[in-house]
């Protein structure tokens, strides 16, 4: 599920960051680390943003099966 | 006819059905007030007891078509209004009322049936923090059940507008009043569990009367709520209205305005909390790298200059030859101090010094011991001083002093206080304060004369 995944991803994000700001890793290490959280970050953002704001009604039809159609409001 | 007007023989059942058509004709429509007692409801569904006071008591029946629109259930012991008509139960003989409506004395039934219900609920266990589902931890997409024409819908809409919240809402349209609401209401709850179409569900409506609201505290509602798998957020009327949907849901929004933002609150929390962190990101990682550049430019710097280099190892030559030459002074030092403390603390525990100090105790004590006798002498002394005092009182020395004088007979000595002992010619001695006098008795004058 996605937002498993966001949060799985936001949890190694914040590891990463803890791990940079201990100081001890080598410079390889330190760039892997950092590729690492960048990755995680630019992910995490864009599921945030995936989602458009949409608004829709859901419609029950007579045989019982259901169909979603865009809500109007009036001022939309 | 006139019954009694001649002998007519009447057959019981012509005079149960003659009795009934007084009863009904007179007492088509009342109101009574009472109190229920031994009250049953067979599997039938109509509702038998009896309405009494402190003098009379009187049977009740309520059909079940009039049962359906009890709101609230009646128990042994409850006050009641109700509204019926007379009639006799023939097979019987038993006259009673046909109850068409009732409602509780005292409180309006609605509001008995709101407290019945939440007490049910509440024993059963529904409205148990445990049960509570925890809010979606990344909210995406949001059910609503509510009108599609409500306020509600406009509330909740206008403020996910107004945030720019990247969500997706599927309203799920009901009707919030009347005949059937609740179970319109329930039905979507369930339809929503069973498409798994969203994270989390807003319920409710917006503000209204008791009876407007009525649908959301129907236990159908609040059964539908409790089974949900997808968590509730119930957001009913105003602040103050509390309904039976808000205590089971698994969390409860004071208006529906409030329901959005708090289904909102956790994404924006994301979007702040991921900002932060990304910002750590790059700073931790440039902090390591200027750290390790500046270490580089050190090293290189040495490297370009071995003489640099020699001068640095020289002066440390230096620096950690003068700090041996140091740390040996600084040892005689300490040495010499030790040993002079040593010294003194022996010269204070000599016996002289001891003896001085035994002898200063007893001179103390010796002149405490002197004092303390002078003390005594001086009390017993008082003691003495008053006693004497005591005694000159007391002495008939002190009342001769005053102008008293004794008499005594010579012939033997008697001390006298009645003239009457006496004779002419007896010999006294008359004794005073200093010195006494022979006197002879000249005569005797009689204590009476």
């Amino acid at each position: 599920m996605a937002t498993e995944k966001f949060e799985t991803s936001l949890k190694k994000l914040e590891e990463v960051v803890r791990r940079l700001e201990g100081g001890s890793l080598t410079l390889e290490d330190s760039l892997k680390a950092f590729e690492e959280g960048v990755k995680h970050a630019s992910f995490c953002s864009k599921k945030l943003d995936e989602a458009e704001r949409r608004v829709e009604v859901l419609l029950k039809r007579k045989d019982g099966s259901f169909s979603r159609e865009p809500f109007e409001t009036d001022d939309k | 006819m006139d019954i009694f007007a001649e002998k007519t023989i009447l057959t019981v059942s012509r005079l149960t059905s003659l009795i009934r058509g007084v009863l009904e004709e007179n007492f088509e429509q009342l109101w009574v007030e009472g109190e229920v007692s031994n009250l049953s409801q067979p599997s039938s569904g109509h509702l038998y007891f009896s309405l009494k006071d402190s003098g009379a008591q009187i049977r009740c029946v309520m059909f079940k078509g009039a049962v359906k629109n009890l709101k609230f259930r009646l128990t042994d012991g409850m006050s009641l209004i109700l509204r019926g008509r007379m009639s006799v139960y023939d097979q019987r003989g038993e006259y009673q009322i046909i109850c068409e409506y009732l409602e509780p004395a005292g409180i309006g039934s609605l509001q008995l049936a709101f407290t019945q219900l939440k007490e049910r609920l509440a024993l059963e266990g529904l409205f148990d923090e445990k049960h509570k589902r925890p809010m979606p931890f990344f909210p995406q997409r949001v059910g609503v059940v509510t009108s599609a024409s409500g306020a509600a819908i406009h509330d909740i809409l206008n403020i996910l507008k107004r945030r720019f919240a990247s969500l997706e809402i599927l309203i799920y349209p009901v009707r919030v009043q009347g005949e059937g609401a609740s179970l319109e209401i329930a039905r979507a709850i369930e339809d929503m569990n069973r498409l798994k179409l969203v994270d989390v569900m807003i319920v409710g409506r917006g503000g209204g009367s008791l009876e407007d609201l009525w649908s959301f505290n129907e236990e159908a509602v609040a059964r539908a709520v409790y089974r949900s798998a997808i968590p509730v957020i119930s957001a009913v009327g105003h602040e103050t209205d509390w309904t039976i949907c808000d205590y089971v849901a698994d969390l409860r929004a004071p208006t529906p305005s409030a329901a959005a933002e708090l289904v909102i609150a956790s994404a924006d929390q994301l979007r702040g909390q991921l900002d932060a962190l990304s910002h750590r990101l790059q700073l931790a990682v440039e902090t390591r790298i200027a750290r390790l550049q500046a270490s580089v430019d050190g090293m290189r710097r040495l490297l370009q200059n071995p003489g640099t280099m020699l001068g640095h190892l020289a002066q440390r030559v230096d620096d950690l030859s003068g700090r041996l030459d140091f740390s040996l002074e600084n040892l005689t030092r300490r040495r010499r101090e030790y040993f002079t403390r040593l010294e003194s603390s022996l010269l204070h525990q000599s016996p002289s010094v001891q003896a001085d100090q035994l002898r200063q105790k007893i001179n103390y004590l010796s002149s405490q011991a002197e004092r303390q006798m002078l003390l005594k002498l001086e009390s017993v002394r008082q003691v003495f001083v008053s006693n004497t005092a005591r005694l000159d009182v007391l002495s008939p020395l002190s009342t001769l002093s005053r102008g008293y004088s004794i008499a005594i007979r010579k012939s033997d000595g008697k001390v006298l206080n009645d003239a009457g002992d006496l004779v002419a010619g007896d010999r006294l001695d008359l004794c005073f304060n200093k010195g006494k006098a022979a006197c002879i008795v000249e005569e005797v004058k009689s204590v009476n004369s």
